[in-house]
């Protein structure tokens, strides 16, 4: 592997996060909330110089740029990055244990929305912007983001763009790496700028406006008030939020196919229209097996189609507590919190386009099991799908189940109950938020253990680069030089 | 509305972040993502180009698409629909080289059809080669390139002149750049370029120096070494003088030994037998031996194996002016132009399909070696070139020499500007640019510092710094 372009990149990383972090002050600098000043400063300057020193001293003498060195570089820059944006929480002595910063600061980037704090009301304006953003980075990428900013980027980059960017497939939008990564992060400023002048005029203020409007474009989920969203009791702010949710849960492929005038091409979208068609059934089955909670069909519509948009969408924010909800309706939040929304969305979980994929296969291999000279190619999208998809989609499906499994096992430790320890580590891998149980909407991870925190920490930073690029980490093949 | 608006904020986006796209820049479709259409890729991406491939093999587009800064659309390149996804209609340029002739052209007459403006096909069958007008002006391919046709010209061309390792043209064959190496006991050894000029009285210009793989503008001081290769500017029968007063002019070759039958040696035998050179061709197989004493009852065609070191002494290796390797294999071209230096053979021409292979032949004797895929991709490139700079700028032709380290640039002057009518000496010229050769009404010059530019002269321009775009680039 070429150690001197991973460190070198890492290094840029770092002083890209070093002048985000400027973003936060600012934000504390106007609500005059002089003690968060020197915990963010520090933060800043910590990170300046060891990027700094990351990128003087190491001078690659070579820019070759393989897939071996793209997967190092974006899941040990999101390792990093994470590390270093807890620093924040612990030197405003907003929580004490390392894990617990860890975790919250995982849970920021990889647009989980997590969160180990029980009262978050009290947490300084700065710091409350600085979790959501996090989120906000980390639903396009923090790659792509650096990708957008630098000048003269390696034609390569698409390895690491393609490490980053979620789904079973990832493509260019045009012919440059570049302009990709700046289209992409355009369509996503532009949405969210949207989204926070529609919530100002359903009347929240500016800064829970902002603050909300980057945690939902990630699908984040990390709200300020304890209660989430239903601390407003403002139904308008709800439905634009349940709206936007499913947006940012769509391909943003298909933003661009409108915006060069292709709009066309959307309703032939297959995944596009199975992700209606599923968001448009399990709000009919859930509404219907709520009802008798909330007195009316409206109001249990209301209800169900916030909580479905936030599940597919892996954003976690609540308008209810689901944990009261019968069983059917907590299994079709489950499903969802497994299959996620569209694939190259800023949404966590397997993606829908593999869904897809994988039950053309099962169907192609119940109709070889009949005729087994039969010659059948799987299409999506129009297209044949390559062996080396199809090959992608079921290993990451294995290994997504076994991850939780695993992970279960390792949580189960603690001996909390079947539900809460299985779906924490769902919530996490998939990058949604609550969970049931123990984990509900209500509550907090603040009672696990640190080990299990480290532990859920990994799982959410595995989901969110979807497995491999955190799987790679742990073989000795990829630190080899040769 | 809001779709401009947001194209508005795109663009500013662009400029932003310094990608602002010039006028220069095209887009451009590549149909075949061969050796070819790799190298064509290769070049242009660097220039800035906006590219779009489109290859039947999903695994090579995809590959391309995560090594160059390119698109790619996986189907077949004749089809409407697959032509349309590669957004045909916007595209100035298509470039057609998959190994299928017939696909090429269609792909070229779709393409047309759909909005692309000018097209390259990649044409090798000689049949359809001979309609290479009727393509241009009834079926609106802008150029065809039949590679093969294309590397035997380029080593004819070397054949005319022995004493070179490479020969470039530009204004129409009017100027000719010639490399040479300088041997040991050369009379040029030592000395410095503004002497060599001044001691041989000729019209002509060294304008590269390449040294241990670098190359060099030199100016007047500059002193040469043995081992160096020269590139000299001059009219053809300069040139020749040239060659006889530094006592490296080697005649015509008279005698040419081929070895391989292959369709370059057929172009090849063709040219030198039109230009009363015998010409001797050895080939392994029997039924393409009979084929071509057919075609070429002229030559010599010999039946037997080309590394057959007996057999090339039977034939006479010793006693030809030159020996052409065309066989199919590299390794097989290496050894035998080898064993040809061992036997003192005047000119030996060695055929390599893996440009890679260059890198290393460098530390061989062999000095002049061929690639049709550079050949071909050379010949493309000028095409591309030359329409990009019709577009906006005054360069006519760009050539790149030496490995692509070195420029030579055509630019036509419409006008008068600051910089015509004044001296070439009191010019203030970057560093690394040369003013090679100016043509006037149909006349070469060779230039010296009390030459200078007047409006409608095309002038040729060396250099190693290839952000020149514009005439106005050379000067401080």
């Amino acid at each position: 592997m070429n150690y001197r372009i991973v460190f070198q990149t890492l290094g840029k990383i770092l002083l890209v996060e070093a002048t985000l972090i400027v973003l936060p002050l600012m934000i504390s600098l106007i609500y005059h909330e002089t003690e968060m000043i020197v915990p963010f400063i520090t933060t800043s300057g910590i990170l300046c110089i060891c990027g700094f020193l990351l990128v003087k001293l190491i001078k690659p003498n070579n820019a070759n740029l393989f897939p071996k060195e793209a997967f190092a570089i974006v899941s040990l820059s999101w390792i990093l990055v994470s590390l270093f944006g807890c620093l924040p929480y612990i030197f405003s002595g907003v929580v004490n244990n390392f894990f617990d910063a860890l975790f919250e600061s995982v849970s920021g980037f990889s647009t989980t929305g997590a969160t180990v704090l029980s009262d978050v009301e009290n947490l300084s304006k700065g710091l409350l912007f600085w979790r959501s953003f996090s989120q906000w980075l980390g639903g396009m990428g923090i790659l792509v983001f650096v990708l957008a900013i630098l000048p003269n980027v390696d034609p390569r980059s698409m390895y690491i763009l393609k490490a980053e960017s979620p789904g079973p497939k990832v493509g260019k939008l045009v012919s440059k790496v570049k302009v990709t990564a700046i289209i992409l992060y355009l369509i996503y400023i532009v949405l969210t700028l949207t989204l926070t002048i529609l919530l100002k005029i359903a009347g929240l203020p500016w800064f829970d406006s902002v603050v909300h409007a980057l945690s939902v474009a990630g699908t984040g989920g990390f709200s300020i008030k304890n209660s989430s969203i239903m601390a407003y009791q403002n139904i308008p702010a709800e439905i634009i939020i349940a709206i936007f949710m499913l947006f940012f849960a769509i391909n943003f492929n298909l933003y661009y196919f409108i915006l060069i005038g292709q709009g066309k091409q959307i309703l032939k979208n297959e995944e596009f229209r199975f992700f209606v068609i599923i968001v448009v059934i399990s709000t009919l089955i859930v509404a219907i097996n709520i009802m008798n909670l909330y007195g009316n069909f409206g109001n249990s519509l209301h209800h169900a189609i916030f909580q479905v948009a936030s599940i597919i969408s892996t954003t976690g924010l609540t308008t209810t507590d689901f944990n009261f909800w019968p069983s059917l309706s907590k299994w079709i939040l489950i499903i969802l919190m497994i299959t996620g929304g569209c694939a190259g969305s800023t949404c966590g979980g397997i993606k829908l386009s593999r869904v897809i994929i994988l039950g053309k296969t099962i169907k192609n291999e119940i109709k070889y099991s009949l005729h087994p000279n039969q010659v059948i190619t799987t299409k999506f999208e129009q297209k044949r799908v390559e062996e080396d998809v199809l090959r992608g989609v079921v290993s990451f499906i294995i290994a997504y189940f076994f991850i939780v499994l695993l992970g279960t096992l390792i949580i189960s430790i603690e001996n909390v109950d079947l539900l809460s320890s299985l779906t924490s580590v769902l919530t996490c891998i998939s990058n949604v938020g609550p969970g049931f149980n123990l984990v509900g909407p209500t509550e907090n991870f603040a009672f696990f253990s640190n080990f299990s925190k480290l532990i859920l920490s990994i799982i959410m930073l595995a989901g969110r680069l979807e497995i491999f690029p955190i799987l790679v980490l742990f073989t000795p093949r990829l630190w080899k030089k040769a | 509305m809001v779709r401009v608006l947001i194209f508005l904020t795109i663009d500013f986006f662009l400029w932003f972040f310094n990608l602002h796209v010039e006028g220069t820049q095209m887009r451009i479709i590549i149909v075949g993502a061969g050796k070819i259409g790799k190298a064509i890729i290769n070049t242009l991406v660097k220039e800035n180009h906006d590219i779009i491939v489109v290859d039947i093999l999903a695994d090579v587009v995809e590959d391309i698409v995560n090594t160059y800064d390119v698109k790619g659309v996986v189907g077949n390149g004749a089809s409407y629909e697959i032509l349309m996804e590669a957004e045909a209609n916007k595209a100035e340029l298509l470039i057609a080289c998959t190994p299928s002739d017939e696909l090429n052209i269609l792909s070229c007459l779709v393409s047309k059809k759909c909005g692309v403006i000018h097209t390259i096909a990649r044409v090798r069958n000689p049949e359809y080669s001979k309609q290479m007008d009727f393509f241009r002006n009834e079926l609106g391919v802008s150029m065809t390139v039949n590679p093969e046709l294309a590397t035997a010209e380029e080593i004819h061309e070397i054949l005319k002149f022995p004493g070179a390792l490479k020969v470039e043209h530009f204004a129409n064959h009017r100027v000719e750049i010639v490399g040479l190496s300088i041997p040991k006991n050369s009379p040029l050894i030592g000395k410095r370029i503004m002497d060599i000029r001044k001691e041989y009285n000729l019209k002509m210009l060294i304008c590269i120096v390449e040294r241990d793989k670098q190359a060099y503008i030199p100016d007047g001081s500059f002193v040469l070494q043995e081992d160096d290769k020269i590139y000299v500017n001059a009219q053809k029968t300069e040139i020749n003088q040239f060659f006889k007063k530094i006592g490296q002019l080697k005649t015509k070759a008279k005698q040419v030994m081929i070895i391989g039958g292959s369709k370059i040696s057929y172009y090849l035998a063709q040219k030198l037998i039109d230009n009363n050179v015998a010409v001797k061709i050895i080939e392994l197989d029997k039924e393409r031996c009979q084929i071509l004493s057919e075609l070429l009852p002229e030559a010599d065609i010999i039946h037997g194996e080309g590394s057959d070191q007996t057999l090339l002494q039977a034939e006479g290796i010793e006693y030809v002016d030159a020996l052409v390797t065309l066989t199919g294999f590299d390794e097989e071209n290496i050894i035998i132009s080898l064993y040809a230096k061992l036997k003192n053979v005047p000119k030996v021409i060695t055929k390599i399909n893996r440009y890679d292979l260059t890198d290393i032949l460098r530390e061989t004797e062999l000095d002049t070696i061929v690639t049709p895929k550079e050949v071909t991709t050379n010949i493309i490139l000028r095409y591309v070139r030359s329409l990009q700079n019709t577009i906006d700028s005054e360069v006519k032709t760009l050539y790149q020499l030496v490995n692509n380290q070195v420029e030579a640039i055509e630019f036509y002057i419409p006008d008068s500007t600051k910089y015509t009518g004044i001296k070439l000496k009191d010019l203030a010229i970057k560093p690394n640019i040369l003013v090679a050769s100016i043509i006037r009404n149909n006349k070469v010059i060779i230039p010296s510092g009390n030459d200078y530019l007047q409006a409608k002269d095309s002038v040729i321009v060396i250099t190693t710094n290839k952000q020149i775009r514009d005439l106005e680039d050379i000067l401080e």
